[in-house]
């Protein structure tokens, strides 16, 4: 068996970890490039959204360097990604691979579908024998999610321009080539230090919160580095979902049994009262939060045609209005010229600095106006 | 010598040069269309002002605005680059400093600005359709041998406006032929369409957003009488059409580039010697890695002036380092 997966942010580095150390021959495939877009867009059903196009186009990308079973993981209706572990097994089918889609997921099968797939990583062995494999890979993506966000933080501070993008380089090259556990963590634990001895102003930043669809929102590849972006311009960008969050909260806790603190659902309340499945709770809900702890704005991504996210979209206004909060909506599909969305984002920013200076003044010149 | 700030917008339909002295007064403004050729027609425009101002007056400094910006700023040297909304937002400010609203409708896009307490409080542009701008009623202008200038003219004499579906240009096309071919008047039919273009503005674009008066409609779709009227009627309020609407993202961006060198002390700008410049631009596809990036030069004279639109800056970087080298 040679395995393969599909990308999606960080979590090749979860996955190349856990494979890595249970010594699983496997196909990385190809970073997510307009290449793996054009082959997924042309295999893929028109109407699909964009990452099931993505998918596709790392399949094929692995299957032509040798890979033979695709690991996924499904899920029973949060929306249309519901289904798409079936479509990926008939895309590849029709095209006439014969790798085998293996979706990792708790079905009408029960539980025993899901360890016998399971059985095919540890290679027959006792599934006891993943535990701690899972638990190395599982620390190595919080890791690699925790340099994001610190990279997120000393990219709009950074004196000298341009500091963070070169670390967050370096180490993403690297880390293609780390042949052992040992050496990942070494290169993500030098990583952090490189990016913590960066020299940062003292200042306040405009801060915004990212939202939406959790795959545009987490695949850099789709939402164009939308931190990176916004951190060049000297704004601090923090988003509302990681993979390595979402595991903890939808696999550990639950499997745990720990009841999680759902503060998003909580603030999303007076508008949504109830999951519609994909994000769109999430969206409404840590907008919210946002705009309560003080964020200049938000900026919601989504994939074309997404439902869920069209909902949130609608929903929006209601939650600008109440908590005076800008938002920025961008969906992305197949657009590969990027000006447009650099011009809104680059109108966002303006707006957002514009605001925040006024804001500023105005508190000033109470203070002076108490004073005399 | 007297100074003066020129403001560049390359827009998708048209190229518009404007050009204010230090009262902010419009001394000249150009209108020309793009026609796809963004480099030749800002070479033509520099020529144009060259003759009728050149002799009196000196550029103290430029400011480029529009889809075209960056290309424009790379050849001139601009001392500022600025988004479209921005550009607007300013210019109206200046022409009114109560103005609340700005409609502005390009050749390719559309988009709402709301103004509060003399800043951008808030705006949407269109994202993936045409209907409702400048190319669509270009095309059924043509369609209908109407020139484009006349097509408002029609709508005001309309009487009985027909349904025309504005949500989108094919659906709005179908509609429009459907009901010619039963035999209303063009007349009638020219105003549903400037309704429903109206319409869609409103309920896509404005969606959610207060509209309040002083409302500025300004852009190149802002000469059609009747795409006006059917604003004013939609919102029961009058619509202000700014002396200078067809150039107000250029005015706005000649402004931003007279605040730029008073804060800098000095401008970059060339002059007009690029009119005698060769410039050319052409791109390669870069494989160094999977993202296969299209990477854009611009080339002047021969040399290799600029390079943009690496994910990696390989490309780009190496420009830069050479421009210190060489300032250096």
């Amino acid at each position: 068996m040679i395995a393969t997966f599909p990308h999606m942010g960080n979590i090749y580095i979860m996955v190349k970890t856990l494979f890595d150390e249970m010594g699983i021959d496997y196909v990385l495939p190809p970073k997510c490039s307009k290449k793996t877009l054009e082959i997924g867009a042309k295999y893929s059903p028109e109407m699909a959204c964009l990452p099931l196009k993505i998918n596709i186009g790392n399949f094929i990308e692995s299957i032509e360097k040798g890979a033979d079973t695709i690991f996924i993981t499904g899920a029973c209706g949060p929306c249309r990604f519901g289904y798409y572990a079936e479509m990926h097994r008939e895309i590849l089918r029709d095209l006439g691979y014969d790798a085998e889609v293996v979706a990792l997921e708790i079905n009408e099968k029960g539980l025993k579908d899901l360890i016998a797939k399971l059985k095919k990583l540890t290679g027959g062995k006792k599934l006891a024998s993943l535990a701690k494999p899972l638990f190395k890979a599982y620390k190595a993506l919080c890791m690699a999610d925790k340099i994001d966000e610190l990279s997120y933080q000393t990219r709009p501070l950074e004196i000298t321009k341009g500091q963070t993008d070169k670390v967050i380089d370096d180490y993403r090259n690297k880390l293609l080539e780390t042949k052992s556990v040992k050496e990942t963590f070494e290169l993500m634990r030098d990583t952090e230090q490189r990016l913590l001895n960066i020299e940062l102003e003292r200042k306040d930043t405009v801060k915004v919160g990212i939202v939406g669809e959790i795959y545009t929102l987490i695949e850099p590849f789709t939402n164009l580095h939308i931190e990176k972006i916004l951190g060049n311009m000297g704004i601090t960008a923090h988003r509302s979902l990681y993979i390595s969050q979402w595991i903890k909260e939808h696999i550990i806790k639950q499997g745990l049994h720990i009841k999680s603190k759902k503060e998003f659902a909580v603030a999303a309340k007076p508008y949504l009262k109830t999951h519609i499945g994909g994000h769109a709770l999430e969206t409404i809900g840590n907008s919210v939060l946002y705009a309560r702890g003080g964020y200049d704005g938000v900026v919601q991504i989504y994939p074309l045609t997404c439902m869920p996210e069209i909902v949130a979209d609608g929903i929006m206004p209601a939650v600008r209005k109440d908590y005076d909060l800008p938002s920025l909506t961008l969906v992305m599909d197949e657009i590969t010229g990027e000006a447009g969305y650099l011009t809104r984002i680059d109108a966002f920013a303006d707006m957002l600095i514009r605001r925040k200076q006024l804001r500023e003044e105005k508190k000033k010149n109470e203070v002076l106006l108490l004073r005399h | 010598m007297k100074s003066c700030y020129l403001g560049i917008d390359i827009g998708s339909v048209s190229t518009n040069f404007v050009v204010i002295d230090e009262d902010k007064n419009l001394i000249e403004k150009l209108y020309i269309r793009t026609q796809g050729q963004p480099i030749k027609i800002l070479k033509e425009g520099m020529e144009r002002l060259k003759l009728s101002i050149g002799g009196e007056r000196r550029i103290a400094g430029a400011g480029t605005t529009g889809s075209g910006r960056q290309l424009a700023a790379l050849i001139t040297s601009a001392d500022i680059v600025k988004n479209e909304i921005t550009s607007h937002a300013v210019a109206a400010l200046d022409f009114c400093e109560n103005v609340k609203t700005v409609i502005e409708i390009g050749g390719q896009d559309s988009k709402i600005i709301i103004i509060r307490e003399g800043l951008v409080y808030d705006f949407a542009m269109n994202t993936v359709c045409a209907a409702g701008t400048g190319s669509f009623l270009d095309r059924q202008a043509s369609r209908l041998n109407i020139p484009i200038e006349e097509l408002g003219g029609y709508a005001l004499k309309s009487r009985n406006p027909v349904r025309i579906a504005g949500r989108c240009a094919v659906f709005a096309e179908s509609d429009m032929i459907h009901k010619q071919q039963t035999g209303q008047s063009l007349e009638d039919i020219i105003g549903g369409l400037c309704q429903a273009l109206v319409r869609n503005y409103l309920n896509n674009l404005a969606k959610g957003k207060k509209i309040e008066a002083p409302i500025f409609f300004q852009g190149g779709v802002a000469a059609n009488v009747g795409i006006a009227a059917a604003f004013e009627k939609e919102l029961k309020t009058p619509i202000i059409v700014p002396p200078n609407y067809d150039v107000m993202g250029a005015y706005g961006a000649a402004l931003l580039a007279k605040d730029q060198v008073k804060n800098k002390g000095y401008t970059t700008f060339k002059g007009f010697d690029i009119i005698n410049i060769e410039y050319m631009s052409r791109s390669f596809k870069c494989e160094k890695c999977a993202n296969c990036c299209e990477v854009v030069e611009l080339v002047a004279d021969g040399r290799v002036q600029a390079r943009w639109g690496d994910r990696c800056g390989r490309w780009s970087d190496v420009e830069q380092r050479k421009q210190v080298a060489h300032s250096g």
